[in-house]
């Protein structure tokens, strides 16, 4: 294809495109303009039919809970799909590069390990302020599942290896995956025991505002957390063994 | 619109130009972790703090860490195999 050519074919495809697009903008409603009416239905019953302050979580976990199970079990799948990959890799033809007596610390920056040691605390309490108040306040289990996985990356920001010295979380995050996206899917059974539909509101919904209220909404929350945070952990580790691995004959 | 949201929508532009302009991958990682941080800023101003949240961790945290640490891998692998020729 000739030069010329080329450039009159992106000529038309960019001129189409623009053509389209404009198009498509002048038919867009102008700005701050909502008429979304499945929105405000929404809006409008998240606090007296769930008793949930928090519309956003109502419909994630509530009215649209099912869509949140298949989506973490997107998230466990994936994870999965890494750790599998990964794994099968090093046993094939990796061994650790570094004996565990001469490992060096992650950091080398004094400032940079204090600082993220100093984190660690603060960033748990968040994500588990941001977990159990899913229902009340904007957060929920996602979002306070991958500030929980932060609080543990930063301790190996810190220095200290995820699977290694005294804090051995890579197992535990795998639990805590597995009962994660486990849980979820039992609550959701017991809705369907009690209440008689999958994923149905089966805890009395208890007092509007209070921690301990919309029913199932707040265990939904912390499986989630738990599932997200697992996940991301797993793979998170997984990818930092790589580092420390290199192959046969080179160590 | 208010000022705020004009300055965030402005910013998010500039930084989503930087990302592309950045060759260097490592850089970009970080980069794409200004640009993310950002977004959230823009979200938080157009009154979604949910979406701003996951953007915040999501966006400015764990994306670019699996970037550095793919690109760890790849480079290694690199190696190993200039090594073996």
């Amino acid at each position: 294809m000739s030069q010329r050519l080329r450039l009159l074919l992106f000529g038309a495809g960019a001129l189409g495109l623009a053509v389209v697009l404009a198009w498509g903008f002048a038919g867009l409603p102008s700005f701050g303009d909502f008429d979304g009416r499945y929105g405000k239905v929404l809006a409008h019953s998240a606090v007296p039919q769930i008793k949930a302050t928090s519309a956003v979580g109502a419909t994630t976990l509530d009215y649209r809970g099912f869509d949140t199970l298949v989506e973490e079990f997107i998230l466990f799948t994936a994870a999965v799909g890494v750790v599998v990959l990964l794994r099968v890799q090093r046993a094939e033809d990796e061994v650790p590069a570094e004996p565990e007596a001469v490992r060096r610390p992650t950091a080398r920056s004094g400032s940079l390990r204090s600082v993220a040691t100093a984190l660690v605390g603060p960033v748990l309490l968040l994500g588990i302020d941001i977990v159990v108040h899913g229902h009340l306040t904007p957060g929920g289990g996602f979002q306070g599942g991958v500030i929980l996985m932060t609080a543990l990356f930063l301790i190996y920001l810190g220095g200290a290896h995820m699977n290694l010295g005294r804090l051995r979380p890579l197992g535990a995050m795998e639990a805590s995956e597995g009962v994660g996206a486990a849980g979820f899917a039992v609550i959701g059974l017991g809705g369907m025991v009690i209440a008689g539909a999958y994923l149905e509101n089966f805890i009395a919904p208890g007092a509007v505002g209070s921690l301990v209220s919309a029913g199932d909404l707040p265990l939904l929350n912390i499986a989630v957390g738990l599932e997200v945070m697992g996940a991301l952990l797993v793979v998170l580790g997984e990818f930092l063994d790589q580092r420390l691995l290199m192959r046969k004959g080179q160590a | 619109m208010t000022a705020v949201q004009a300055v965030t929508l402005i910013v998010v532009a500039l930084a989503g130009t930087a990302v592309v302009v950045t060759r260097d991958p490592a850089r970009q990682a970080l980069v794409a972790s200004v640009f993310g941080l950002s977004l959230a800023v823009l979200f938080l101003a157009f009154q979604a703090p949910d979406v701003a949240l996951s953007q915040i961790v999501v966006g400015a945290v764990a994306l670019p860490a699996m970037i550095m640490l793919a690109l760890r891998k790849i480079i290694r692998r690199e190696e190993v195999n200039r090594g073996e020729r």
